[in-house]
């Protein structure tokens, strides 16, 4: 009886997921419908909506992630300069710090800070949106709330986040090589030429991409989870929570399926 | 909807007929704020026009404020019960200066027209 | 049971609507679920054009399942439901889009969004179907406010109004593109009774100047029997009658009488067994 019911639950667990995973696809397909057609059909997304939600999710990002940023590239030298001293190549750290930053940590941190503050905003604006039938309202105007209100966020997400993660990058590696100078007494200038030698612009481009496919899961993720609030305020709440972690549960999966994908070749 | 246009005794006379609605209302403000560029009175004879909606009722009250900025007068003539009834719902009736035909709106422009 | 509304027609304040008794909405057979829940059970009403009709019922009646389902929020488990003309689980996302422009809705809350000021609440149709010239969509919106008397209101946000003024301000929403259907849902629940009374003149005075069709959903009597010009009531998902002001309120019907009378159905149960619910497992 009792595996009879964990089956069950297992099963509905899934389904559920599945469901999910459905309907954020169909989100995405409706939200590049309206990009390309909507002008068509005369409806357009408006340009206010998009600039609105670039300083949102964008310009008004720019202080933690640089702040952020900047921690992880002073970690990453220290951490680098620990690890390589046991082989006596402290110097190699530059090469360590500049792939790690601009392919791994400067997506994955901007990623995660956006779902904390985009992510989870813009559930709890699609949740209260939804308990006060503003969405109903916006359906019976014959306005299409995808168009309405997805579309600018996407658009905000995938145009802003490869702009913060180049942020990040230039942070990370700026800091990174200020504390190298200062453990290993190597000149800023050096340090810089050194790091231009190893990157290429695949590296780069390998973390900008991420970081855009990070901006559709967050708001995908977030739209799901807000869209679909039952149960008042504390709905909302827990919407929100859902949202954020579920959207940084998916940058990483998928970013750990993107790296095996692009770097096992 | 057709607009028509003419002038007797110095005052545009703008005859409006058909729906007046979301897609006409524009056309009927461009020429009615045309016509008041030429600097003359103007009258708007309603008495074909089998439906306005508050899109052409707007127009009709942005048209009239232009008017008198410019110190011309402007008035309504014939309108129908339809129509009346959308003008008293926001009460607009006690704005415009309503005209049971076109020939009395002449008239009353008569003394101090010209 | 079900009642099919066909009865001749009284006291019609609009010509309009009296000459033709068209259509404007034609529910057939309506059934649906939630869940496995069975919330409407074959609910067939037809509401003619130009009237009020009030769609009365407590809270559990399947009023507001009703409502969602006529403004083609909810799709059915069977049944159909005609708006205009066409069967709006049916048309093409096209067509369903072009009706929508011809209905408009006032929701309970009044959902104005909050990011927006009250006029461009007001505009927001007109800036989204219309193509008009921004001047006349300012004049057109403070009409609409000066109808319900929100005028120099326009620069307000929805948090600064009181909860009367919200709903006049979504009436206003509503009416903005002079729909052929208005949709009220609650419009007077928890109104002051003055306040409340000034809604549904304002309704009124709406319908005569336009000609337009109203369907209200509400619980107050009061305001049902002021407005209406028939009433449908609604109980467990069935409808119990249909019809005039007189004839709801006179109507033999027990349940209807109780509903009137504001008495539930426990009330009237039996006192042992009422007990025995209360104590059961204790004694």
């Amino acid at each position: 009886m009792g595996l009879a019911l964990l089956a069950e639950r297992v099963g509905r667990t899934t389904l559920n997921g599945v469901a999910e995973i459905g309907y954020a696809a169909s989100l995405f397909g409706e939200s590049l419908y309206w990009l390309v057609m909507g002008w068509r059909r005369h409806q357009p997304v408006r340009a206010d909506a998009v600039i609105a939600q670039m300083m949102d999710v964008g310009i008004h990002a720019i202080p933690i992630v640089a702040v952020m940023a900047g921690t992880i590239g002073i970690m990453l030298a220290i951490q680098g300069i620990y690890t390589l001293r046991t082989f006596g190549a402290e110097t190699r750290v530059v090469a360590g710090v500049a792939l790690s930053v601009t392919r791994e940590f400067a997506p994955l941190i901007t990623g995660i800070l956006v779902a904390g503050r985009s992510g989870s905003a813009l559930a709890a604006r699609l949740g209260s949106m939804r308990i006060n039938q503003e969405l109903d309202v916006l359906k019976v105007m014959g306005i299409s709330p995808v168009r309405f209100l997805v579309v600018p966020v996407l658009i905000a997400g995938v145009v802003m986040m490869p702009a913060l993660t180049f942020l990040a990058d230039l942070t990370a590696l700026g800091m990174a090589g200020v504390y190298v100078g200062f453990d290993l007494g190597m000149s800023f200038h050096a340090y810089v030429d050194q790091t231009i030698n190893i990157l290429r612009v695949s590296d780069i481009l390998h973390g900008l991409v991420k970081s855009g496919i990070f901006a559709v899961l967050i708001t995908l993720i977030g739209v799901a989870n807000g869209s679909s609030v039952e149960g008042g305020a504390e709905g909302v709440g827990r919407a929100t929570t859902r949202a954020v972690v579920q959207a940084i549960s998916a940058i990483i999966v998928v970013d750990m399926i993107f790296v095996f994908a692009m770097t096992r070749q | 909807m057709t607009i028509l246009a003419e002038e007797k005794q110095g005052v545009t006379i703008v005859s409006l007929s058909g729906e007046i609605d979301l897609q006409t209302s524009p056309e009927v403000r461009k020429s009615l704020l045309t016509h008041l560029e030429q600097g003359k009175d103007l009258i708007v004879d309603m008495h074909a026009v089998g439906y306005i909606d508050s899109s052409g009722v707007a127009s009709l009250v942005e048209a009239y404020q232009t008017a008198r900025q410019e110190g011309l007068r402007f008035s309504l003539a014939q309108v129908g019960q339809g129509a009346m009834r959308v003008l008293q719902l926001a009460r607009l009736d006690r704005v415009f200066t309503i005209h049971a035909t076109v020939d009395d709106g002449l008239e009353s422009l008569k003394p101090a027209g010209g | 049971m079900t009642f099919i509304a066909s009865r001749e027609q009284h006291a019609m304040p609009s010509d309009e609507a009296a000459s033709g008794r068209v259509k404007a909405i034609e529910v057939t057979d309506l059934v649906t679920h939630y869940g496995t829940r069975r919330i409407l059970d074959g609910i067939s009403l037809d509401i003619h054009e130009g009237e009020i009709m009030v769609i009365m019922g407590g809270s559990g009646s399947g009023k507001s399942t009703l409502l969602n389902h006529l403004l083609g929020l909810l799709r059915p488990t069977s049944g159909t439901v005609r708006m205009l003309g066409r069967d709006i689980n049916r048309i093409k996302p096209m067509e369903l889009h072009a009706l929508r422009r011809k209905i408009g809705v006032a929701f309970q809350g009044g959902a104005l969004f909050s990011s927006m000021t009250v006029g461009e609440n007001i505009m927001l149709p007109l800036r989204e179907h219309a193509r008009l010239d921004e001047n006349t969509m300012r004049i057109m919106a403070r009409m609409k406010l000066e109808v319900v008397g929100l005028a120099n209101f326009e620069n307000m946000k929805p948090s600064e109004l009181s909860g009367g003024m919200i709903k006049r301000a979504a009436l206003a929403r509503a009416v903005v593109m002079d729909p052929a259907i208005l949709f009220c849902d609650e419009p007077s629940a928890g109104l002051d009774p003055v306040v409340a009374s000034a809604v549904d003149d304002l309704i009124l005075r709406l319908r005569d100047a336009t000609g337009m069709t109203v369907v209200i959903v509400t619980h107050e009597l009061e305001s049902a029997f002021k407005i209406a010009d028939r009433i449908c009531v609604l109980d467990k998902g069935e409808i119990l009658t249909v019809g005039t002001v007189a004839e709801v309120r006179d109507s033999p019907n027990g349940r209807i009488q109780n509903l009137l009378n504001r008495r539930t159905e426990e009330a009237l149960i039996d006192p042992d067994e009422y007990l025995r619910r209360l104590t059961s497992d204790l004694l």
